[in-house]
């Protein structure tokens, strides 16, 4: 087992298109670390450059204290799970399992020992004279998951491993590949496009965007606080309500017009106001007020999702679109006017130039 | 499956028709004759026909004759359908990895395929020319006094050499298409669990490639033992002497050179049964070959 660190690792391939464009990362041993974010954003490619299957255009990959640039993936001592499991087709679910182990010179019965362990503990146990066509989709993740844990590598490289499987089991299989993470302590990269499969898995998060990272952090620190205006649309469920406000006299306004009642000072003349759907909170009838935040919307959807309702909401006449989250037992009308409000811990603010985050403390005191 | 409905029931008998007459006039009535003739004597100056019953069967298969060519055919059509599957073998894995410029290698692989077996045969021919041809001088360079048409393992050399050089493009389009549909993940997977590239080969392309190998193995094996008629004929500029022949050319031989057609009809009946057993097992193979995916 071992650590793995990126030290400004670059991927421009020969067209001059620029994939990875110097990312820095150290990853502890027994760590997992889910590389998230749309796709082109180069977290498959960095994942396979750190297995071997992409040469490194510049920048040094270490796993555990070597440095493996210049070594063959099958010199890395990491093992990779892929998005269509790449079984080998031709080969019983044993031998799929014992492949790798017998081309390392390992002697037949701990190959037996390792192969029964791991078809023990993956449940597959009953299908390992068969061939892999004969296995379901989740029984060809487990083989897949199989053939990575019976090497007992330094690392597991993981790429988008679940998206094959219906939503029912990609719940199933994220739970059973913490747990097994957990209790092997391998060290584990993990590529995925799904942000909450990202926040359910990670130690750590890496936010990438566009080939460069945009935040690294735990999933909960990377949602309280976003970093840019891109972590702060890409994860979270409703996205986060963006809208760009400029300072208007002594309050602020929208960028169209419309006032806002915001009691805040902030040292820039334009922001942008993030607001989480769950941090805002419908207030009833004329209740006094202690938030520096407050709107008036008009409601345009709803969308009831059983324990919570997303309520879809316009601010005034701009078609500023923003959306609350409400209980779901609360009911209401398309077109009616709610008064919402945030509280003061809840508000983000960005650059309106780079998108950057603004810190909270300094910038930001009451009225 | 989308049925086509006619309004009129005989307009599919219709559009059947051509290929069914083709076939019939061409195949099957040929077909028909020839196992009808391997039971006669069959004057060599069309005065009648005598039945014989087995005769013209015993006869060939207990000549000695028969024997050697026999085994000459079964050496020639190993040799040669093993060279034709190994080199396009080999060329399809070398352009199969090959990144730049690959469209304009696999082209230029692929061109001998369009030109037609007897041009094909003639340029072999003229390669192979006592006097003219660069094999022959390069031969004679090297100390082999190649003599084609004289020495019976130079011209069986030969043979092989131009069935070979005409058939390697067929196996090479083939294998790379079967190269193209080992998936790229597998490979990759296989990358990392194998660190000897030769061993990857053997173990995880060269298994996966097994379907496409057998296919190309039963063509490989009917082409040798059929279509290399032309060439053989060429090279031996219709003089066979005691050149070697394959069974399909001593059919030829015996029937229009020796007049013996029904000695004849019974050989090519024999080589007919051989065809039928060898489609019979490509249909096997053809039915297995789905079983990867």
């Amino acid at each position: 087992m071992a650590g793995i660190s990126l030290n400004n690792v670059r991927k421009t391939y020969a067209g001059g298109v620029s994939a990875v464009k110097g990312v820095s990362l150290d990853i502890e041993d027994g760590e997992f670390i889910v590389l998230v974010g749309p796709s082109g954003c180069g977290k498959s490619t960095l994942l396979r450059m750190v297995a071997g299957l992409e040469t490194i255009t510049d920048g040094e990959v270490t796993i555990g204290d070597r440095v493996v640039n210049k070594i063959e993936p099958a010199d890395r001592d990491i093992a990779m799970v892929f998005q269509n499991y790449a079984l080998y087709p031709h080969m019983s679910v044993y031998n799929n399992l014992a492949y790798g182990l017998k081309n390392r010179g390992i002697g037949k019965a701990e190959i037996d020992r390792r192969v029964r362990e791991a078809a023990r503990i993956l449940e597959i146990a009953d299908y390992l004279d068969r061939k892999p066509r004969a296995l379901s989709g989740g029984q060809r993740q487990r083989v897949a998951m199989g053939r990575a844990i019976v090497r007992e590598p330094a690392a597991f490289l993981f790429d988008e491993p679940l998206s094959n499987l219906d939503a029912k089991l990609r719940v199933q299989m994220r739970i059973e590949i913490k747990k097994l993470q957990k209790s092997l302590g391998t060290t584990s990269l993990y590529v995925t496009h799904d942000q909450l499969e990202a926040m359910t898995l990670a130690d750590r998060l890496v936010v990438l965007n566009g080939g460069q990272v945009e935040q690294i952090g735990t999933p909960i620190d990377v949602y309280e606080n976003p970093a840019s205006t891109f972590v702060a649309s890409f994860i979270g469920s409703p996205a986060m309500n963006l809208m760009e406000i400029e300072r208007s006299g002594e309050g602020w306004a929208l960028s169209r017009g419309e006032g806002l009642s915001l009691t805040c000072s902030l040292n820039e003349t334009s922001a942008i106001l993030g607001l989480r759907p769950e941090d805002l909170h419908i207030i009833e009838g004329d209740g006094a007020i202690n938030d520096p935040l407050m709107l008036s919307v008009v409601v345009t959807a709803v969308e009831p999702v059983g324990a919570e309702s997303y309520v879809h909401a316009t601010l005034g006449e701009t078609g500023q679109e923003i959306i609350v989250r409400a209980p779901g037992k609360q009911h209401f009308e398309v077109g009616s006017v709610l008064k919402v409000a945030a509280k003061k811990e809840k508000l983000h603010f960005f650059s309106s130039e780079t998108g950057k985050a603004i810190a909270l403390e300094g910038n930001l005191q009451p009225a | 499956m989308k049925r086509v409905q006619f309004a009129n029931p005989l307009m599919p008998y219709m559009l059947l028709l051509p290929q069914l007459v083709i076939v019939a006039v061409f195949f099957l009535w040929p077909a028909a004759e020839a196992v009808r003739a391997s039971f006669y004597l069959e004057d060599p100056f069309g005065f009648g026909a005598t039945f014989v019953g087995f005769d013209n069967f015993t006869d060939a298969l207990s000549s000695s004759d028969y024997g050697r060519t026999a085994r000459f055919t079964l050496g020639f059509t190993a040799v040669t359908a093993f060279f034709s599957l190994a080199i396009a073998l080999l060329l399809a894995v070398k352009a199969d990895s090959v990144i730049r410029g690959a469209s304009s290698y696999r082209t230029l692989l692929m061109w001998v395929y369009a030109i037609a077996p007897p041009v094909a045969g003639l340029i072999g021919v003229m390669l192979f020319d006592q006097h003219i041809g660069p094999l022959s001088e390069m031969a004679r360079f090297l100390g082999w006094d190649m003599q084609i048409g004289v020495n019976y393992y130079d011209t069986a050399f030969a043979m092989v050499v131009i069935s070979v050089w005409k058939q390697v493009p067929i196996n090479f389009i083939f294998f790379l298409s079967g190269l193209q549909s080992v998936p790229k993940s597998v490979q990759e997977a296989a990358a990392i669990d194998c660190r000897s590239g030769t061993r990857r080969f053997w173990t995880v392309t060269f298994p996966l490639l097994a379907p496409t190998g057998f296919f190309l193995l039963i063509i490989n094996i009917t082409y040798a033992l059929f279509d290399t008629f032309g060439i053989i004929d060429l090279v031996l500029k219709g003089e066979p002497g005691n050149n070697p022949v394959t069974l399909v050319y001593k059919v030829f031989l015996d029937g229009f050179r020796g007049n013996d057609l029904g000695g004849s009809s019974a050989q090519s009946v024999i080589l007919m049964i051989l065809v039928f057993v060898l489609t019979v097992v490509q249909f096997r193979m053809i039915e297995r070959r789905v079983h990867y995916n």
